[in-house]
């Protein structure tokens, strides 16, 4: 059982960002990807998520063995993908309850209703244990939400959604520390032998929380070096210009 | 077929487009194609109608007959319609029955298949089903009877209400208002009277439902509601047609009147097919401390043009409009509201949404007047649109005319479109794009639909839906 990208290729309005990209998360490991700007670390999220703006020109992504090119962004999402974005958008009117119970009812087979009690009571623990006060409930998808409460909101969802593999780009962005613990307390909780999890991020700080099995660093649109946690604390140290010495 | 269904024409093709399904035609009164005298004069004959109706008739066919096509400021679409090619009056009669047994079974099937009796039972206090020029079916709860309650047709009102009825009937939208205002009331048919007695708070809503089951046909219901001291009405129409290949014409005039400190609120939800020409004259007068709310909702139809109105003459009175539009491939939903201030510390709201789907039009015209002899006036404004695709069209056209410096008066107006980062977003969690944009559109107008009826919120968020089915891709 694993997620696993074979020499994926992708371009945006005929620039390639990604050239030949290989990596595989087992389930039940924590990948982390670390990697200037601009080495096609968000791109790689949105890829696998299978966004529209980018065109897949080679390579595939194979979820616990089957290839998803053909699967439109909700079929992923339902065979289990879940991305936490980096900038998650604001869905103006509808609430998040409504919205998660939405995302839970498409999961359902055809005929079968969502249990509106089981629903609130799922949903209340999971925010108790991401300290989120329950007025939330009622408030629209992330209008008006700090950043933090974005972020505590996409872990939210993870939860709620209980994905196969999930993706986390740039959680730890616009959080300040006590958020950062709450969110990392969220994914921690999801770590499972049946779960694996690739973790984006540009700071060492969020590895801190969430210990990675791996750690890949990533350049130009490729996986150039992959190791254990210390390469997240070698990095922290001496940055990323061992990538221009290679250049 | 199996027996039960074999006398309907054209069974529904998408299972939820409930509506659109027709009986054969079987009418005893028929005035025949084309609009002139002898048509007034046939409508009033099987009427049996007092002399003063007929001529008030004659008077109103020569003001249509006067006035332009109104294509100057409005869409040339009008000039589709063919007035010869429509037959003005269709019935079986005019009086209409106060039991569902004696409604014909045709009628009542169809009315079945709407959910009209199945709602009267539920959570309304009358109900009135017109098919066709007349009311099948009209009746009120012995219990608001008893109370004084009139809620018969039109047509019954003027006859037999004629003390009540004839002082307002006109006042509030005379003939010549408009071009349509004159044709309804040439061929006027069916439509409800509905008179509040002083101080009676009617607590559950009155309904009405508009049914055009017969092709190249014009339907001109026309309705007065007078709610008197102190009392209080909610009145709810819906309405549907079966899809024809030729155009239909829907063409009411509506005339709300408020006394002092009296409460109505109008709901309309509005799905004709997408043949139908939907022209509406609607306007309230709301005396002292009187309040008029138009919740006025347009799904269906080729062309609507209509825009509710509020006339507060009395100090303090409110008149409120809130209005939802959505506007598919073909469609162009051009709606609004007028506000007349003409008493001091009157205060007016209108809150208007639109959505524009495909290459559907929708169009906002706002009308506020404050005239510079009044103060404390208040006026609030907001018109939103939403496009969901590239081709999709929006325009307004709000006109606020405010004398004098002693009102406040807002206006607000966005036009919003459904991103794709939106879209992606909710994809992402699961949701069909069908799903995600329906989702999307239900909270673009999540906050008007709380202000209806639990009932009716819900049949709105259904309509919706299937709006947005095969809207995408």
């Amino acid at each position: 059982m694993s997620l696993t990208i074979e020499n994926l290729q992708a371009s945006v309005d005929g620039t390639p960002i990604l050239k030949g990209l290989n990596l595989e998360i087992p389930a039940g490991e924590v990948h982390a990807i670390m990697g200037p700007n601009g080495s096609g670390k968000s791109t790689l999220s949105k890829v696998i998520a299978g966004h529209d703006d980018y065109d897949v020109t080679g390579g595939k992504v194979l979820l616990d063995g089957v290839d998803i090119a053909e699967l439109e962004v909700d079929e992923r999402s339902r065979a289990g993908i879940f991305l936490a974005f980096q900038y998650p958008a604001e869905v103006p009117g509808v609430s998040n309850a409504n919205f998660l119970r939405a995302a839970l009812q498409a999961r359902m087979p055809d005929g079968e209703e969502l249990d509106a009690v089981e629903f609130y009571q799922s949903m209340y623990a999971k925010m108790d244990e991401l300290e989120m006060d329950r007025k939330f409930t009622k408030r629209a998808v992330n209008e008006g939400f700090s950043g933090g409460e974005k972020k505590r909101n996409e872990i939210l969802q993870m939860m709620m959604l209980d994905p196969r593999y999930a993706l986390l780009d740039e959680t730890d962005s616009g959080l300040d520390i006590d958020a950062l613990k709450v969110v990392a307390k969220g994914v921690n909780s999801m770590r499972s032998p049946q779960r694996g999890f690739l973790v984006i991020t540009h700071y060492q700080r969020l590895l801190d929380y969430i210990k990675p099995d791996v750690v890949h660093v990533m350049s130009d649109g490729q996986i150039v070096k992959s190791g254990g946690a210390e390469l997240a604390l070698e990095l922290e140290k001496n940055g990323y210009d061992f990538l221009k010495q290679t250049a | 077929m199996n027996s039960e269904t074999a006398t309907v024409q054209q069974v529904a093709l998408e299972k939820d487009d409930i509506g659109n399904f027709s009986f054969p035609e079987n009418h005893k009164f028929d005035a025949g194609y084309g609009l002139s005298k002898d048509t007034i004069d046939y409508i009033s004959k099987v009427k049996n109608e007092p002399e003063w109706v007929n001529e008030f008739r004659h008077k109103a066919l020569e003001v249509f007959e006067s006035k332009p096509m109104p294509t100057n400021w409005a869409t040339e679409d009008l000039n589709a319609i063919d007035f010869d090619a429509i037959r003005y009056y269709l019935s079986d009669g005019a009086t209409p029955k106060r039991s569902w047994d004696e409604v014909p079974p045709e009628v009542l099937e169809t009315f079945d298949r709407l959910g009209v009796p199945e709602q009267e039972r539920a959570f309304l206090a009358g109900v009135e089903a017109q098919y066709d020029s007349e009311a099948a079916y009209s009746n009120v709860k012995e219990a608001l009877a008893d109370e004084g309650v009139i809620f018969v047709t039109c047509s019954e009102g003027l006859k037999e209400h004629e003390e009540i009825f004839r002082p307002w009937f006109g006042k509030v939208i005379p003939t010549g208002d408009n071009k349509f205002s004159a044709l309804n009331s040439a061929v006027m048919s069916g439509g409800s009277f509905i008179y509040i007695p002083k101080g009676v708070k009617v607590k559950h809503p009155l309904q009405a439902y508009f049914r055009i089951n017969s092709e190249n046909f014009g339907q001109f219901e026309r309705t007065l509601i007078i709610a008197d001291e102190g009392s209080e009405v909610m009145y709810m129409e819906g309405c549907t047609a079966p899809k024809f290949e030729t155009a239909t014409l829907h063409s009411a005039v509506v005339e709300l009147v408020a006394m002092k400190g009296a409460k109505i609120q109008y709901i309309t939800v509005q799905n004709w097919s997408s043949n139908v020409f939907n022209l509406v004259t609607k306007r309230g007068l709301a005396h002292e401390d009187a309040e008029i709310r138009w919740i006025d909702c347009n799904i269906g139809s080729r062309l609507t043009m209509k825009y509710p109105g509020v006339v507060m003459k009395g100090e303090r009175a409110r008149g409120e409009v809130i209005s939802i539009a959505l506007a598919n491939d073909g469609q162009h939903q051009d709606t609004g509201a007028k506000m007349i201030h003409a008493a001091n510390n009157t205060t007016s709201n209108v809150i208007s949404k639109s959505i524009s789907v495909g290459e559907g039009r929708s169009t906002y015209r706002g009308q506020v007047h404050i005239p510079k002899h009044l103060k404390g006036c208040k006026n609030n404004t907001e018109c939103d649109a939403l496009l969901i695709n590239p081709k999709s069209r929006t325009d307004t056209y709000p006109a606020i005319s405010v004398k004098g410096n002693q009102h406040v008066t807002q206006h607000e107006a966005s036009v919003s479109q459904v991103s794709q980062e939106m879209l992606f977003y909710m994809q992402q969690r699961g949701l069909s794009e069908t799903q995600a944009m329906s989702l999307a559109v239900n909270g673009f107008i999540n906050d008007l639909v709380e202000e209806f009826p639990m009932e009716y919120s819900v049949e709105l968020k259904r309509l919706i839906d299937l709006e947005m089915e095969g809207s995408v891709g």
